[in-house]
């Protein structure tokens, strides 16, 4: 292989560290002033995009990221370009995607930017779908390893060591595929400022899913959308005979 | 934070050398009886109280062993009764019956102090508030929470914080150290740039004295000019004039966006003129500006097992916080200031949190130094604050003398490493110097000659930290005689018998 183009999915969602609340009309989760950053298992992809660069050198000929959602997706991709992307391109819509729509979009992109290896995160951890890799190797009708905790790329062959219930298991591929992250890959750097610096100068291209003939219009309806019963905080008994009474009467375990 | 700094174990060390000045013990202090136990068995619920056989309790006295060492593990006393009172009114009638029967108490917050104040020196009574942790009440409007004094930081900010609000103080003890202890050494921290000091956010106290009475003072008024603001004489009393029992402090909202980032810095020169510019170009979103250097990088990277988020090293680093509101706006404030920073080599090399876990890998940075510096050996802590363009030289001097004393030459040597870290924006430094074990021959080197040091710069000897013990004899190198004659007369007045937290401050 002369050349290895990569591309790299990467979605904007609330922060991991944010505590998630439902919204007022429940039917999804808060997300009006609450801390957005890029999926961590994108950054990780992410990571992987530049660590295969760093290995084998001009080989990696260019390393394109691309995100679809709001206009704010565009901050998701300037840290993709911070991190060490070359160029980015953002699929700008407002409508709620599901992993099918975007597994689609990212077809599309891939039939015209040609890319040997394309690696998503393993899930997005705001829906948590685990999806989209899978969907969109089989869109393209490409070998797919999910759950990567290990990536080696040897001429044209692909070896990825996944992460199964259990253990480990190694797959080979050929070229062009799709590889899905796991937690353990690698640890994604920070953003350097002047790699901050040069990502502003990077090219941003933007483009609409009907730039790309997709129809993204959800076919799922969410109905309700409620938190998780709370949790009842632990009692302490004074005696055995009281620990028995409750399990009886309160607990209903005996 | 939390369990790292209270797991680690401060007993599994063997005690070290006696290389403090331990003040005799003052024979009016009565010693306990039995009868003393009576009273505080009739007065407290069983489980309150701690008691070795020495003075007739059950309790073994390993169990004691927390409260009666510090932090550091350099402060010990020989305390045999700890009482854990649940109400303002046990405190009342503890403090009572002591200052009548002479008996010496000392009162301990989270015991995370770092001057040797919050342990006993001998056999004083130890005073925890740690079973007085409940919010009493929040007003959603002001933001103003009122509590008992043993809450802890962590945990009231967590609680505010789920109402929308943060804090005003931060520290990297958050985890153990309580609101009292908070007051009572009016800490600074590292919030203090943004939010300012105790004296203003603090709002009203309540105050058990040494016989008894409740000065009730809980005030949640942002105003209330009526004669003389007493409870401003607890705040950074160090538990010498009475004990607190409950607080009311003001919260600011908190901040919904929040960026971070990590600069490296080629001097001190630097620090100092990238501050400036902070200042400039931040204005009112500026949070923190926290610096150290690279013997402390060298160690909580080490320790805390982080890697740098900076390709090389530098002599120096800088944490910068933004919080605001609008997230573009602080973005393009906070953008540019690092633009303009790098571009005139001010600094050399930086990185920006991208997400929240970076910025907490940041913080720990900074915030993980003491914890840090604790487990690679003996800590020797200055607190010192001087006019920030010297803030720093001090450092260099005494790595300079210890290599000259031959103690800090080779990896053979007792002296590990010196370094300074700190509240640059608050002209606050962090003087550290880590040694195999606490010894005479290097104490000498530096002590009093930093107290001497940083009075020629006309500094304080305790930015934040206190007095307590450690620093007791030094107090002259900071303020005048008459000062020190008048606070004698305040302690004095509230506490004649001079049971509160005896051999300590003055
Ligand atoms: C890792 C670490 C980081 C720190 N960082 C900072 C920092 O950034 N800024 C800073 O200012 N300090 C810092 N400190 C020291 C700081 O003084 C304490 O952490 C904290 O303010 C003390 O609270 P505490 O509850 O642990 O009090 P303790 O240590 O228990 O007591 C401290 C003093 O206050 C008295 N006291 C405690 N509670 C009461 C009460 N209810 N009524 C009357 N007197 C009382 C005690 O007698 C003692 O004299 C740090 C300490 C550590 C271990």
């Amino acid at each position: 292989m002369s050349s290895l183009r990569i591309l790299v999915g990467v979605k904007r969602v609330v922060d991991s560290a944010v505590k998630v609340r439902v919204n007022k009309a429940l039917t999804g989760v808060e997300t009006t002033n609450v801390k957005h950053s890029m999926n961590p298992f994108d950054e990780i992809a992410v990571e992987e995009a530049v660590r295969l660069r760093e290995k084998h050198g001009k080989l990696v000929s260019e390393i394109i990221a691309v995100s679809c959602g709001p206009t704010k997706a565009t901050e998701t991709l300037r840290t993709a370009l911070a991190m060490g992307a070359d160029r980015a391109i953002h699929v700008k819509t407002d409508s709620a995607l599901e992993p099918l729509s975007v597994a689609k979009l990212l077809s599309k992109v891939a039939a015209e930017e040609k890319p040997d290896l394309v690696i998503l995160g393993k899930q997005a951890i705001d829906d948590d779908a685990n999806q989209t890799g899978q969907m969109l190797a089989g869109l393209l009708g490409w070998p797919q390893a999910t759950f990567a905790s290990k990536v080696t790329v040897d001429g044209g062959a692909l070896e990825v060591v996944r992460e199964v219930d259990g253990g480990l298991e190694t797959v080979k591929a050929e070229l062009p595929a799709v590889v899905t992250t796991d937690l353990r890959l690698n640890e994604p750097r920070y953003a350097s400022l002047p790699n901050i610096m040069k990502a502003k100068k990077k090219p941003l291209k933007t483009v609409s899913p009907a730039d790309l003939g997709v129809e993204v219009a959800p076919r799922l309806q969410t109905i309700k959308v409620t938190e998780p019963p709370k949790r009842q905080g632990g009692k302490i008994v004074e005696s055995v005979d009281e620990l028995l009474s409750k399990l009886r009467t309160e607990a209903n375990v005996l | 934070m939390l369990g790292a700094i209270r797991a680690r174990s401060q007993f599994a060390r063997p005690l070290l050398l006696r290389l403090y000045h331990k003040p005799a013990r003052n024979a009016q202090f009565k010693k306990l009886t039995s009868s003393d136990m009576e009273f505080f068995k009739r007065v407290l619920p069983a489980e309150t109280i701690l008691a070795t056989p020495a003075v007739g309790g059950t309790s073994d006295p390993v169990e004691l062993e927390g409260f009666n060492a510090d932090w550091l593990n350099k402060y010990r006393g020989d305390s045999q009764v700890v009482l854990r009172p649940k109400t303002t009114a046990e405190v009342s009638q503890i403090l009572k019956y002591c200052n009548e029967n002479k008996i010496a108490v000392v009162p301990q917050g989270g015991n995370t102090g770092l001057v040797g104040g919050s342990v006993p020196v001998h056999d004083e009574v130890v005073l925890s508030l740690r079973n007085m942790n409940k919010v009493r009440s929040f007003d959603d409007i002001s933001g103003i929470v009122t509590c008992d004094a043993g809450c802890v930081l962590e945990e009231l900010d967590n609680y505010v914080g789920e109402r929308g609000y943060t804090m005003p103080l931060d520290l990297g003890a958050k985890g153990s150290c309580q609101i009292g202890g908070n007051v009572a050494t009016n800490a600074g921290g590292i919030r203090f740039l943004r939010y300012g000091t105790l004296h203003g956010s603090v709002l009203g106290l309540e105050v058990v004295l040494p016989d008894g009475t409740i000065l009730d003072n809980l005030s949640t008024l942002r105003k209330d000019n009526t004669g003389y603001d007493l409870k401003q004489l607890f705040i950074g009393s160090e538990g010498s004039l009475g004990v607190i029992t409950g607080v009311s402090i003001t919260t600011p909202q908190r901040p919904s966006a929040v960026n971070v980032a990590v600069l490296g810095v080629p001097s001190y020169a630097a620090v100092q003129d990238a501050f400036r510019l902070a200042r400039r170009r931040c204005g009112e979103v500026l949070s923190a500006f926290e610096f150290w250097d690279q013997s402390c990088m060298g160690a909580v990277l080490h320790h805390q097992q982080l890697k740098s988020p900076l390709a090389s090293e530098f002599p120096f680093y800088v944490l910068v916080e933004t919080s605001g509101s609008n997230k573009d706006h602080d973005d393009e404030k906070l953008g540019s200031l690092l633009e303009e920073l790098m571009e005139s080599g001010t600094v050399e090399d930086g990185a920006l949190a991208q997400d929240e876990q970076q910025i907490r890998r940041m913080w720990m940075m900074r915030e993980g130094i003491p914890e840090s510096l604790g487990k690679t050996g003996a800590t020797y802590k200055y607190d010192i604050s001087i006019p920030i363009p010297v803030l720093y030289d001090i450092v260099g001097d005494i790595a300079g003398k210890l290599k000259t004393a031959g103690l800090y030459q080779s990896s053979a040597d007792p002296v590990k490493i010196v370094c300074g870290y700190g509240h640059i924006g608050d002209g606050n430094l962090h003087l550290n110097v880590v040694a195999d074990k606490f010894q005479n021959r290097v104490t000498e080197v530096f002590e009093p000659y930093v107290y001497e040091w940083v009075a020629s710069h006309r500094g304080s000897i305790s930015a934040e930290h206190g007095v307590g013990l450690m620093k007791r004899d030094y107090l002259g190198y900071s303020k005048p005689k008459e000062m020190i004659d008048y606070m004698r007369r305040i302690k004095a007045m509230f506490d004649p018998n001079g049971i509160l937290n005896p051999y300590k401050v003055l």
